[in-house]
């Protein structure tokens, strides 16, 4: 199974290298891995039919608990069947719809990466390979919207999609992690017998609402929705296959996947049902106001998704097999209308649906692929969307008090889709063929054959709901916790209520459609609210975001080094003077202090003066001068304490920078005095707050025992193991010989800069500057 | 003593940075070797100050008899001398030789890198 998932990567990889080979006229040749891998799943059906959960396992990352774990049960297959199936169709699609492409080869690359990790996505059982793969679908979603990389839309789409799915990603993590914590397990398996131990964790709250996020950004739900209508910028084959048919489901799938361990409370299945009523109604109203086919198209497969959350949020035995029967129902006719619209688009150049018209005339098939997909859209008896909104209704109207509310949302949602299905499917073409497309001719089989086997597939299933009815269905229901034994699809239930909403629905989406026209004024009429819309709102907070980080920029980075110095010794203040104020008590023992004595006051003066004379002179000179006296008189102090070496290298190392800087002094410019007496008091001020800081600071470890631990090694040892007497030289030259060798290299470095900044002759093209 | 001493670390500290936060570059330079200064001071008195008592063994014996000044402080600080003078001696020329492609020592004008090759 291992390979099955990875050969869409290794597929891509070949592309790599055989890509040029392929693109050509063997793109053809591509289809053959998700056929091979169709065929692959399709024959796990009957072990998973007869109630069988496959499972393998493969060692990752042992020691973080990340193992390669596959799962292959009834919604796993049902969801391997569709990205494959549907992908197969997809790369033949392609093979026509892009011919001659440049970037062909990459286009079948980044599909075969999606497909690979749509596929590892639905069969992980390790949380975090799932989330592995879950990003993986976001990131080669992002490289297929943003193919036509030329278009600046196209990019921002991409860009737009990426940032909110990734969001979705990182909730997921969090979520996953936590989930971890609280289950001690990363298996999905093992978290279905842990479910009172994450129901009752106080963390069940924070992780509910992280998966929805990651769900809800995926799916998306409102308000997330908006990243899915601008993804549409992406070659039809994508939207056809990513962002209809399975990778938008793939929240669906996390959603479904989790109902067992966390569904069934109050939090799940309210949020679930808000969220998805509004994003079914919402997008359902939405394609009214749209003219573009795949916009109507983008707006349908939201409210479509809308409605599968609404169904899972329901909950019910009913709920989740109307969700199940839905999903195969959706990716069967929307895929279709995508893929027509794809060749509408192809042959005629406009997806404008006020133009359109009468196409039937010039692709009979497409035509037949259309209507039919329409036909199981609006659920018209014997199509299998006709079932799958059968099972819908059935479940709204077992809710008890909520039953005649929840049923109205569907019904009005499902009259909606009636009439957005019968724009994109049936009126291309009806009507006259305008004149401009009499010339428009039938594309290459590759590309009407895909649409019709999906449409007629619909029908078929219909007819016969017993194909998926064993094999899929009710595995699938199991596999979500509830009892499947009693399900039984049929077409015809008699006359009852569900019967009476069906008709209901169909009669007044033909009415909808017969009245309403899609027209630009409507949809300008919606532009007028386009600035209250999620999309609006997230595009302003991120300008408003960029615009604050460049101010912010500005203020911080703003490239003078004394600001920067300034913001770090100030941070630096406050942080160690509270605490130091906090935990301290500024107590001295003078008495532990060593004498004063009269050499010393007297160089400690001098010291002061050097210091103040050096800080406030106008002289350079005097400056380096009085620099120079500090640092002998710091000389003079190593000499007091015990420190002859220490007192030598100060001397002869202070001396010679005195000496350096007088020499290249006389070639430097007179001292600058630009900055104003305000600026002044402010450094003094900072300065003498630092100073002090350090005052306190070295008094207050001065108070603090000694660990002499170390000293006393080296001093114990100096001459039994190193033979030397004066401990700080073996100290350097012996116990630590290395460093100082580094030191000296260091050393070696510098000198080889100074020597090569005081030669260098500059270019006289570079001198003229 | 220690209490004087550690006025004057904390003053170089501080006077240091004073000169750091001017716009000229030769000040830079000069702040850094007077803070550079106060840490060599700051390490000195943290390792607690002895007088008279060099960490050398006498003569006469392998171990010292009598306490004695702590070396890695000592050890450490002549590192610290030695490495500060490389650094401000490149530092040095470099100003130098800023100074005559930029023809300025204002930090100010030297903050963009593309007007200058």
């Amino acid at each position: 199974m291992l390979i099955a998932i990875l050969s869409g990567f290794l597929f891509a990889f070949i592309l790599v290298f055989a890509g040029n080979d392929l693109k050509n006229k063997y793109a053809i040749v591509s289809a053959i891995v998700p056929f091979g891998l169709f065929v692959y799943f399709l024959q796990f059906t009957n072990r998973i039919a007869a109630g069988e959960v496959i499972k393998k396992t493969y060692q990752w990352i042992p020691s973080l608990n990340v193992n390669l774990g596959f799962t292959l049960d009834g919604i796993s297959l049902i969801f391997a069947l569709m990205i494959t199936g549907i992908g197969f169709l997809v790369f033949v699609y392609t093979a026509a719809y892009l011919k001659g492409h440049h970037y062909l080869d990459r286009f079948y690359g980044y599909l075969a990466i999606f497909m690979a990790a749509m596929l590892g996505l639905v069969l992980s059982d390790n949380i975090l390979s799932l989330f592995i793969f879950w990003e993986l679908t976001s990131i080669s979603s992002f490289f297929l919207i943003g193919f036509n990389n030329k278009e600046k839309s196209s990019r921002q789409s991409a860009v737009l999609a990426l940032a909110i799915t990734g969001i979705g990603g990182l909730l997921l993590l969090a979520g996953m992690l936590i989930l971890g914590n609280v289950t001690g397990t990363y298996s999905i398996a093992e978290m279905l017998s842990s479910q009172s131990i994450i129901s009752d964790s106080p963390h069940y709250i924070i992780i509910v609402l992280l998966l929805f996020g990651a769900a809800f950004t995926k799916s998306a739900q409102f308000p997330f929705h908006f990243w899915l209508p601008g993804a549409m910028k992406a070659p039809t084959p994508v939207s056809t296959y990513l962002h209809s048919a399975t990778m938008v489901k793939a929240g669906i799938y996390l959603l479904m996947r989790f109902t067992p361990i966390l569904g069934s409370t109050e939090l799940w299945n309210t949020t679930l049902i808000i969220v998805g009523a509004v994003t079914m109604l919402y997008a359902a109203i939405h394609t009214i106001f749209r003219t573009d086919l795949k916009g109507i198209l983008a707006y349908s497969t939201i409210s479509a998704l809308g409605i599968l959350v609404f169904l899972i949020g329901l909950g019910t035995k009913d709920a989740l097999l109307a969700a199940c029967a839905f999903i195969l129902v959706h990716a069967f006719y929307k895929a279709c209308l995508f893929l027509v619209t794809g060749i509408i688009d192809h042959e005629t150049g406009t997806r404008d649906t006020t133009v359109l018209s009468g196409l039937r005339k010039v692709m009979l098939p497409v035509a037949i692929a259309g209507i039919l997909a329409a036909v199981s859209n609006a659920g018209i008896p014997p199509s299998f969307g006709f079932l799958g909104k059968d099972l819908i209704y059935e479940s709204t109207l077992h809710m008890g008090d909520m039953a005649i509310v929840l049923t109205a949302l569907a019904v009005l949602t499902n009259i909606l889709l009636l009439y957005a299905g019968f724009v994109a499917g049936v009126k291309p073409f009806t009507g006259k063929l305008p004149s401009q497309f009499e010339k428009v001719h039938l594309p290459s089989y590759l590309m009407w054959a895909p649409p019709l086997i999906l449409a007629v597939g619909g029908i078929v299933i219909g007819l016969f709901p017993g194909i998926v009815e064993g094999a899929l269905i009710k595995p699938a229901v199991t596999a979500l916790g509830a009892n499947s034994g009693d399900i039984h699809l049929k077409l015809w239930h008699g006359f009852n209520t569900v019967l009476a909403l069906s008709a209901t629905t169909i009669g007044v989406g033909l009415l909808v459609y017969f009245v309403l026209k899609p027209s630009e004024k409507l949809v300008q009429l919606a532009q007028k609210f386009e600035i209250i819309s999620p999309q609006h709102i997230v595009e302003s907070l991120a300008y408003g975001f960029a615009y604050f980080s460049s101010y912010w920029s500005k203020i911080v980075q703003n490239g003078y080094l004394r600001n920067y110095i300034a913001t770090i010794i100030i941070f630096l203040i406050i942080v160690v003077g509270y605490t130091l104020f906090n935990h301290t008590t500024f107590e001295i023992d003078y008495n532990s202090f060593a004498k004063l004595t009269v050499y010393e006051i007297l160089t400690l003066v001098l010291m002061i003066v050097g210091i103040l004379f050096t800080v406030f002179t106008k002289s350079r000179l005097a400056a380096v001068a009085s620099m120079g006296v500090v640092g002998l008189a710091i000389s003079l102090i190593f000499v007091y304490y015990s420190a002859p070496d220490l007192a030598m290298t100060q001397f002869s190392i202070d001396t010679l920078t005195v000496i350096l800087f007088v020499l290249v002094l006389y070639k430097l410019p007179k001292y600058l005095n630009i900055s104003n007496t305000a600026n002044r008091i402010k450094d003094g001020v900072i300065s003498i707050a630092f100073g002090s800081l350090i005052m306190v600071l070295a008094l207050e470890v001065l108070s603090q025992p000694q660990n002499t631990e170390t000293s006393s090694f080296y001093a114990e040892n100096a001459y039994i193991l190193a033979k030397g007497k004066n401990v700080v030289n073996v100290i350097l030259v012996d116990f630590r010989g290395i460093d100082t060798f580094m030191e000296i290299s260091v050393l070696t470095i510098a000198a080889i800069g100074v020597f090569s900044l005081l030669k260098l002759r500059l270019a006289k093209k570079f001198r003229d500057k | 003593m220690e209490f004087l001493l550690a006025l004057v670390t904390g003053l170089l500290y501080a006077a240091g940075l004073y000169m750091m936060l001017r716009r000229s570059l030769v000040k830079l330079i000069i702040g850094l070797i007077l803070i550079g200064n106060g840490a060599n001071m700051l390490i000195f008195l943290l390792g607690r100050i002895t007088k008279g008592l060099p960490p050398i063994i006498p003569e006469e014996s392998k171990v010292f008899l009598e306490p004695y000044a702590d070396p890695v402080p000592q050890a450490l600080i002549l590192t610290a001398i030695v490495i500060s003078f490389g650094l401000q001696s490149f530092a040095i020329v470099l100003i130098k030789r800023a100074y005559k492609v930029v023809k300025t020592d204002d930090l100010d004008q030297m903050n963009s890198t593309d007007e200058y090759s």
